[in-house]
């Protein structure tokens, strides 16, 4: 049980940043840049662990707490999730909705200390991200609901396991494809990716999540990037999960699959974020009440 | 059974010995204090034996007309009991500070009094099984709280709450006598019938009257309309007492009338279901745009009743269906978040107050910064924000997560009709994601950034017999989410006492693991932390130059406190989202010319059923009478013989036939 724990979290802390070097890096190729090293993000979080801190003097506790937060909430929603051919080491019916709502925890904490600061800006930040959250919310339970209906079990750790490869090729083949678009665009949502949320944006009005932590400085934001990452990651392994069910048998292939399926994953992100502009704020809600209704479809489509 | 009765009359008659003493001393409170704690003790050790010895029961003849004098204790009024007697002995010390008689000579001594007096009308509630002692206690109870809402009865804003309340209730009250009526027919007695014995004739018509009666005790959408204005208008410890426990006499009523029938049909779980499933979302959504803490924190009981209907409801629709997992399941989340309710409600409603007490306001835009000046008061109100939001580790995930099993349920039986009930989840995920952002506001706007006015910026944390009661609610909150366990045997017996069935399946194994959840909370709580210390110390190491600065202001050299993001400008973006249920009046805002003037802008909504339906309903009624009597009592004489002429004629025609 530690062992298999040990191993989980050592897959997700080791490579969790790979995925965002491998979607700038994509980014970069498209723009006909070279870009920077695959490897970026480890130094910029080497270099933040490094540094000191420079904290707003309007700030109270409630500042630092969303890094933890932010951060302890991927390590534990991992450990319910199976990383390919690892079985999830934490599993028990009903964990998918302590799933759903540990990411909800992370982003009480995230917006309120992004409210901490006293910041017009950050507030805006704040109030896009739960709005935007708020919606996205039904669509994942619409697609945990389509999977348990497969599964029958409400294990996140069942939901991923081989009867997937049945229903690709059985009748649930279709809502299992319009729900990966739907968790796709739910991870767009939930790691302010473009078209919803551009990480890049230079200006403050315009930025969603990057606004929220604009105050943090030194290894906070070093915790808030790596929580970022992982959640990345934790959410890819959902996708990953449903679209690659495929099992050898040999753990370390499997693992590997896994990986691949990540970082192509991160490589399909990238391109999505060079070929498309960023959505006008007021439609990213049309856009996500339509998700929610293509969800809907999908249970509809199981249900029959 | 014997402490329970002498608990109660203590609780009931705390209040009186104050009258006694001169109001502008004080004294008195204490007094009262004292009584309800020692009432509150004598309660608890009844409950504590009716753990070892279930089913206490104390009966005897009184010289009212109909059936005698008869209490039982079984699982179900334990579990309402249990919060209730929480809650008032917190409120009772917190009081204390919160209004002290002698800067409140003109109605302390009548707060005290009803505020005991409505605690002993709903553990008689809670108890009673007769239909008279019934109805008496639920008047008391009634009359009670209309008191403690005009507790400021100065104040025209206290009066007219009270005003709709009193209508309210007594609306409701009538319903309640046709519905105890009916089931005297029914039963053939005024003492309540026995679990499940009641046949499906004539049940539908009990079912409608008790639903409109106790829903609108409840406050189930659309018969909320007495609640924001009543608890927005009682003292804190009042709001916390009415809006934690008397709501719940409604959910008690509902699941106590539901226990008498043998069958239930299917439509009884899908009204509750729609019903739960309006209130949650248009009561957190209704909530989001408030500016008002406490009228706030009402619309937030609307969307939590709704959701305890969510788990009556699929609870009933496992009776029909015959799904004993589904009732288990769902009865114990609707009672646990009828527990839970009582406590993180109360906790916010505490919170609120010393808010309220230290800055003199309760516009959310006139706090600002004030965890810095009240540091307890802030960590209290988090908690609470969290626990009600439903979020682990807190109490509030526990319940919500058993309804979702519920929910899930029917994902196990392929293809029964019971599928439509699966949209129960992510009505439940829409309802928790708007309820985080609306606590996300709260708590940002009032604690967090600088201080938005003057007042704000003088606060005073709460004194210490104001903390202690909100510590208290705040742990059992804690012991909630991190030992579900510890509930799991109450729940079960209270759902073999509702459906009379002792074959239901555990609240344990693959069903619903109570111990992995609180597995699980440990472990969050515990790397938090863990992590948060580390974090801390790092911080503390490097605390040297630059340090601390100003907040980033995007190159702006001098920010200023009104530069803050407001309360309605962070709930703009979802107010808009539910306009089409909300109909929010926007004022002024629009930019005109090229060297525009000093503008104004304000927003504001109003309720959706009584401001905007009943209202004017009731205003044009009021038109069309004041017409008629103008068009038939016109003081001309002659029309008046005319009346009488007329009135001659049909009398004869009628009686001499």
């Amino acid at each position: 049980m530690i062992g298999r724990i040990a191993l989980q979290l050592a897959v997700l802390l080791i490579f969790a940043p790979l995925p965002l070097g491998v979607i700038n890096k994509t980014k970069a190729l498209f723009a006909g840049r070279i870009g920077p090293p695959v490897l970026q993000p480890y130094y910029d979080l080497a270099r933040l662990w490094r540094k000191g801190f420079v904290i707003s003097r309007t700030t109270t506790w409630v500042f630092l707490a969303g890094p933890v937060v932010g951060l302890v909430v991927p390590l534990l929603a991992a450990l319910l999730l199976p990383f390919g051919g690892l079985p999830a080491p934490i599993s028990f019916s009903g964990d998918l909705i302590l799933f759903v709502y540990l990411f909800g925890l992370s982003r009480f904490f995230t917006a309120v200390a992004a409210l901490d600061t006293g910041s017009s800006f950050e507030g805006m930040g704040a109030a896009r991200e739960v709005t935007f959250s708020c919606l996205a919310e039904p669509t994942l339970l619409f697609a945990l609901l389509v999977l348990a209906r497969g599964a029958k079990s409400l294990n996140l750790g069942a939901l991923f396991g081989p009867q997937l490869a049945g229903q690709w090729q059985g009748d649930a083949s279709a809502s299992l494809g319009l729900i990966l678009v739907c968790l796709f665009v739910v991870l767009l949502v939930e790691n302010s990716r473009i078209p919803f949320d551009d990480p890049n944006t230079h200006l403050e009005l315009t930025m969603v999540h990057e606004v929220m932590v604009l105050d943090h400085s030194g290894p906070a934001l070093g915790m808030v990037l790596y929580g970022a990452t992982m959640k990345l990651m934790v959410m890819s392994a959902l996708l990953v999960g449903i679209a690659l069910p495929l099992r050898t048998g040999s753990l370390l292939l499997d693992l590997l699959v896994f990986l691949a399926g990540i970082l192509s994953l991160a490589v399909l992100i990238g391109v999505v974020e060079s070929t498309m502009a960023r959505l006008q704020l007021p439609r990213v809600p049309q856009v996500l009440v339509g998700t929610t209704l293509l969800s809907i479809f999908a249970l509809v489509l199981v249900l029959r | 059974m014997i402490w329970l009765l002498f608990g109660l009359l203590l609780i009931s008659v705390s209040g009186i010995p104050g009258l006694f003493i001169d109001r502008t001393r004080g004294g008195g409170e204490r007094l009262a204090c004292g009584l309800v704690l020692l009432g509150t003790l004598l309660c608890s050790w009844s409950l504590l034996l009716s753990i070892s010895e279930p089913l206490q029961s104390f009966s005897s003849n009184w010289s009212v007309p109909a059936g005698e004098f008869s209490l039982v204790l079984d699982s179900i009024s334990l579990a309402f009991i249990a919060p209730l007697l929480l809650v008032v002995a917190t409120g009772a010390i917190y009081g204390l500070s919160y209004w002290p008689q002698q800067e409140n000579p003109d109605n302390g001594r009548k707060l005290r009094l009803f505020f005991g007096l409505i605690s002993g009308a709903m553990i008689l509630i809670f108890t009673a099984r007769n239909s008279i002692l019934f109805l008496i206690a639920w008047e008391t109870m009634a009359l009670a709280g209309y008191f403690l809402i005009t507790t400021e009865d100065r104040k025209a804003e206290a009066r007219q709450a009270g005003y709709i309340y009193l209508i309210a209730t007594h609306t409701g009250t009538l319903a309640l006598f046709g519905l105890f009526a009916l089931l005297e027919q029914a039963a053939g007695t005024t003492a309540f019938p026995a679990v499940a014995s009641l046949p499906l004739a004539g049940s539908s018509l009990i079912f409608l009257i008790g639903l409109f009666g106790f829903g609108m005790k409840a406050g189930l959408m659309p018969l909320h309309i007495w609640l924001p204005g009543a608890h927005a208008a009682a003292p804190s410890h009042a709001s916390a007492l009415l809006s934690g426990i008397m709501i719940k006499t409604g959910i008690y009523g509902l699941i106590r009338l539901t226990s008498f029938f043998a069958v239930i049909p299917a439509w009884w779980g899908w009204t509750l279901l729609v019903l739960g499933a309006v209130s949650g979302i248009l009561g957190v959504a209704l909530a989001l745009a408030q500016h008002d803490i406490k009228r706030l924190l009402a619309y937030h009981s609307v969307e939590n009743i709704g959701i305890i209907a969510l788990g009556l409801g699929l609870a009933l629709l496992g009776r029909s269906y015959d799904q004993p997992a589904l009732v288990i399941l769902g009865l114990s989340g609707c009672l646990l978040h009828v527990i839970n309710h009582g406590l993180f409600k109360s906790l916010l409603f505490l919170s609120a107050g010393s808010m309220i007490h230290a800055v003199g306001s309760r516009e959310i835009d006139q706090f600002g910064g004030l965890l810095k000046r009240q540091r307890w008061t802030g960590l209290f109100f988090l908690g609470g924000a969290v626990a009600i939001c439903g979020l682990p580790p807190f109490n509030g995930f526990v319940s919500e997560w058993l309804i979702y099993l519920a929910a899930f349920q029917p994902l196990q039986q392929p293809g029964s009709a019971l599928t439509l009930s699966l949209l129960t989840a992510p009505a439940l995920a829409l309802i928790g994601g708007l309820a985080l952002a609306c606590f996300v506001k709260v708590f940002g706007v009032s604690f967090l950034g600088e201080p938005r006015s003057k007042s704000a910026a003088q606060a005073h944390e709460a004194k210490p017999s104001m903390l202690w009661p909100m510590g208290v609610l705040l742990l059992a909150c804690v012991w909630i989410g991190l030992l579900p366990g510890s509930l799991r045997a109450l729940l079960e017996r209270a759902a073999t006492d509702w459906t009379g069935n002792p074959t239901l399946p555990p609240l344990a194994g693959d069903l619903a693991p109570l111990s992995a959840i609180s597995l699980a909370g440990w472990v969050l709580l515990g790397l938090l932390l863990l992590f948060g210390w580390w974090l801390q110390r790092k911080c503390r190491q490097c605390r040297q130059a630059p340090g601390r600065i100003g907040t980033w202001g995007c190159g702006y050299p001098f920010p200023a406190t009104s530069m803050q993001y407001t309360a309605s400008s962070f709930a703009d973006n979802l107010v808009r989202l539910f306009r089409f249920g909300l109909w929010s009046k926007r004022h002024g805002g629009q930019v005109e010319g090229l060297f525009p003037q000093d503008d104004e802008f304000s927003s504001h909504t109003p309720d959706l059923v009584l401001d905007r339906t009943l209202t004017p309903a009731f205003a044009g009624i009021a038109w069309l009478f004041h017409w008629l009597r103008r068009l038939f009592q016109n003081g001309v004489v002659a029309i008046y013989l005319l009346y009488v002429a007329l009135t001659l004629i049909v009398l004869l025609t009628l009686l001499t036939r």
